[in-house]
């Protein structure tokens, strides 16, 4: 598998990263390498091996359901470029 | 050409925890903008999420209830889009492993019982909310229900018509509701709906092209939805148009879904395993623990009233709706009430005059007790049935004892036959067209000469002893 120039910004937009022409060329050469290092994992035999999900064999830590923090907006927002009412404000969207 | 509908429900349940999915934070609904939220909530680079226990064991008892299968592990991934009610970038959900897997909910449309298959269930956190007032041409932001948890519900698409998918919604909530996973509060949120909904003609095998009607919030929304849905897409095919992939929302006031967005502008999730949760391990024990303080479900409790109580079916199954009521009624007729008594009793005047007042059966101000003792007093021929319905009436707005009511108003049921004797000589002596009647063969007449002794006795006189002494000296 390999990926088109096309593909290389369709991704980018979808992170919403801005790429000139020269850096998805340049990625999709990095991208594709990668791509290529995982073609020849796959040649690997992992019949039997069960897929891992994270890369240590660690179980997830669970916590008891108890509320322990209290009201800090005004220490949150004080980095806030914008707020109003107690809200933060960002560019309107309505889908 | 005859179609078929095909619709599947995808329904997010707010789990009753204190605290967010991933943070020390208060789930509390209808707090003031951005005070209920921690550094995870708010994305603070850095932050890292904890997985909550009791959100887990709701996801487990929510399995149970439904004979699923409990992933023994399961597995949280990253849904990535931009949004700016999700500050992280990204949703943790589950994608490849969930939490539950399979199951089924039996629904009952119209005295038919139908078993509905679900896919899965898995958890996931809430966004936040998006104001789109006017703040100078910018939208605000309350991140408050960030990171609430959720368990997504996703069924089979096996239900084949809007009465069908009301149904099954009903079923999920009744069941959610009685295990106490989540709190029911539709206006809150707390049980959302998006509806999958496609047609084909009768007979053909593989699917019509599906849209999903987003976030619906009432039961009566999802009716009308997939009915307005399901004539939109018959006639459109049937104009020889075709339906596109897309998810749509329906609007209340014209009664209409209207488009979102299509296929090809859908989000691209790039789900993966997220880096910050190794996989959810859930033990034997916790299962078995779980299974054990499971309570008594809808359907087990139905089947067990219709033979313990001897009720009819439809009154069992009204009874269990929900899990106060089935209580309220339990309680009813360990207190001394006959079964069946308490049933119609419940069923009716209790049940009317809260849905009146706007109330639960858990505020009723008559006690199942309180109830118990009118009820015996019916029984017993101490009241007719009519005196019942006011002493209710009475005992509602003064809290006072059936007994206490009856002996201050003096409502004892005149069942001396002597003083009725009398009652009955006077109202045949004063209703000689009556009388004639029935004699003439009209078995209405009778009814109306009960009437007139029942009025004469102020209400208090036996109608079985009343009509009984009529028949004999009219003989």
């Amino acid at each position: 598998m390999s990926l088109s120039l096309d593909d290389v910004r369709r991704i980018a937009r979808l992170a919403r990263v801005a790429v000139t022409d020269d850096e998805a060329q340049a990625t999709q050469t990095q991208l594709n390498r990668i791509l290529g290092l995982i073609e020849d994992m796959r040649a690997i035999d992992t019949t039997g091996i069960e897929p891992m999900a994270h890369a240590q064999d660690v179980h997830l830590r669970l916590r008891e359901d108890v509320v322990t923090v209290t009201d800090r907006r005004e220490q949150f927002q004080s980095v806030a470029p914008e707020k109003e009412n107690g809200l933060y404000l960002v560019p309107k969207v309505i889908e | 050409m005859k179609w078929e509908v095909v619709i599947g429900l995808e329904v997010h349940t707010q789990l009753t925890t204190q605290s967010k999915i991933f943070s020390p934070a208060s789930t509390a609904f209808g707090a003031a903008p951005n005070t209920h939220t921690a550094e995870v909530d708010i994305a603070l680079p850095g932050a890292l999420p904890v997985m909550n226990k009791a959100a887990v064991e709701k996801a487990i008892q929510f399995g149970l209830a439904i004979g699923a299968k409990v992933n023994r592990r399961s597995v949280f991934a990253r849904k990535n889009y931009f949004y700016p009610d999700l500050p992280k970038g990204y949703q943790i959900s589950q994608f490849e492993l969930p939490v539950v897997e399979g199951g089924a909910i039996t629904i009952n449309v119209d005295g038919v019982e139908k078993t509905i298959n679900l896919t899965r269930a898995h958890l996931e956190e809430d966004a936040g909310k998006s104001v789109h007032e006017d703040f100078h041409g910018q939208s605000g932001i309350d991140l408050n229900r960030a990171g609430t948890p959720l368990l997504e519900i996703v069924s089979e698409p096996e239900m084949r018509s809007a009465a069908e998918a009301v149904a099954y919604a009903k079923a999920l909530y009744s069941l959610v509701t009685w295990i106490g996973i989540c709190d029911g509060n539709m206006q809150e949120g707390s049980f959302r709906c998006d509806v999958n909904v496609s047609v084909r003609p009768e007979g053909q095998q593989e699917f019509g092209t599906r849209r999903e009607i987003k976030n619906l919030n009432s039961f009566k929304f999802i009716e009308q939805a997939v009915k307005a849905e399901v004539q939109w897409q018959i006639e459109t095919i049937e104009d020889g148009g075709k339906i596109q992939q897309a998810t749509v929302l329906f609007d209340p006031d014209t009664g209409e879904t209207r488009m979102m967005r299509t296929k090809e502008d859908a989000h691209d999730y790039r789900y993966f395993p997220d880096p910050d949760l190794p996989p959810l391990v859930i033990s034997e024990d916790w299962i078995s623990r779980v299974q054990a303080e499971l309570p008594e479900l809808p359907a087990a409790m139905r089947a067990r009233f219709e033979s313990q109580y001897g009720i009819p079916a439809y009154d069992a199954g009204t009874l269990t709706a929900s899990k106060d009521m089935a209580a309220f009624y339990e309680a009813t007729v360990a207190a001394g009430a006959d079964a069946k008594l308490a049933s119609n009793w419940i069923m009716g005047d209790i049940s009317a005059t809260l849905n009146r007042e706007e109330k639960d059966i858990a505020q009723s101000p008559v006690s199942a007790a309180a109830l118990a003792g009118l009820i015996r007093r019916v029984s017993d021929n101490t009241i007719n049935n009519k005196t019942a319905k006011d002493v209710l009436k009475k005992m509602w707005e003064s809290g006072d004892a059936a007994d206490a009511i009856i002996e201050r108003e003096g409502l004892k049921q005149e069942t001396d036959t002597g003083a009725l004797e009398a009652i009955v000589d006077e109202v045949i002596a004063n209703n000689a067209k009556s009388v004639e009647e029935y004699k003439a063969g009209k078995e209405k007449a009778l009814n109306a000469l009960v009437g007139q002794c029942m009025k004469a006795s102020k209400g208090k006189g036996n109608p079985g002893v009343l009509t009984e002494l009529l028949k004999q000296k009219l003989a």
